[in-house]
């Protein structure tokens, strides 16, 4: 861990909050497109099924 | 409607709008994702790591300037996301093509967590270099704004239930946004005033900060940028799978009426 010094705190919240978002945004991304892609295939499925 | 199809036909571009067909954009991204992931974690990870550990302390800044490598990336990539929506827009009001609408719509998030990123860690490091969180400075209060216009823009497209009026409509609210988008990034040019000094990199090598800082928050920026392009793309294409969803469900709906 490097020494901060003085700003420590707003180094870190910083990251802090950055990282988080960050992890967020990917994590509600993945999740979207793994629901897309299952919905998708079942449709298709039923698509199928019915011709 | 006839002449436009015609005219569309004969355009010699065609070979470049092929690229935006839905079933062609989704087996070439399917393709270059994983390499843009790839490029992505070999860029972001150690620009990262880089400019948190091993940068020394600035002079008169001290430690905090270790805050640039997620807030000047976070800025920059706010502003481009917003650029990258007009530009999509634009192909989807010129062109209609469907891909284009929901590219933008896709980067709207993006767009939004960069620009609360920004905000939250500009703010953060405001307080003890000037002493307050917030100050309604040209560059500052143009962020929020953009803030509001992203938050607006996606509270648009969920408002409206006919997606082609949804990406008409958003689509206009997107070039009026570039007002602000532009704002963002040359209201310290502009007005030369405020808190918010000027730019952090720019080609004009005199101006740039030392090569000991500049260094690890250029590979930051290319990590953000590709980070960026790949949720673009991964969203853009979850976009693409819901709207044939849309499609089929309807499909099923009409037959069993």
């Amino acid at each position: 861990m490097p020494e901060l010094g003085k700003y420590a705190g707003a180094v870190l919240s910083s990251w802090a909050v950055s990282v988080g978002l960050l992890v967020f945004l990917v994590v509600v991304t993945w999740i979207g497109a793994r629901r897309s892609r299952a919905a998708l295939d079942a449709a298709e499925a039923r698509r199928r099924e019915r011709q | 409607m006839e002449d436009t199809r015609v005219r569309q036909h004969d355009d010699r571009w065609n070979w470049f709008w092929a690229w935006a067909n839905p079933v062609k954009f989704m087996s070439w991204t399917g393709k270059v994702l994983p390499w843009l992931m790839a490029m992505t974690l070999v860029t972001l990870i150690p620009g990262l790591v880089w400019g948190f550990f091993f940068t020394p302390e600035a002079q008169g800044f001290g430690s905090s300037v270790k805050i640039i490598y997620v807030h000047v990336p976070s800025a920059t990539m706010a502003i481009q996301a917003w650029g990258m929506m007009v530009v999509a827009s634009l192909i989807w009001l010129i062109r209609r093509h469907h891909v284009g609408a929901l590219a933008a719509k896709g980067a709207a998030l993006i767009g939004l967590t960069m620009t609360a990123v920004a905000l939250i860690t500009g703010a953060i490091w405001g307080q003890p270099m000037w002493g307050t969180y917030w100050a309604w400075d040209p560059r500052l209060t143009a962020f929020l704004i953009l803030f509001l216009f992203y938050i607006g823009y996606m509270a648009l497209w969920a408002a409206i239930d006919d997606p082609d009026t949804a990406a008409d409509l958003t689509s206009v609210l997107a070039i009026v946004g570039s007002v602000f988008a532009v704002l963002s990034r040359y209201a310290v040019n502009f007005w030369n005033q405020g808190l918010h000094q000027g730019a952090t990199l720019s080609l004009d090598k005199e101006e740039n900060i030392a090569d000991v800082f500049w260094l690890p928050l250029v590979l930051s920026l290319v990590g953000f940028g590709l980070l960026c392009l790949v949720l673009v793309l991964v969203r853009t294409r979850t976009e693409v799978r819901m709207r044939r969803l849309r499609a089929i469900e309807m499909r099923e709906r009409m037959r069993d009426a």
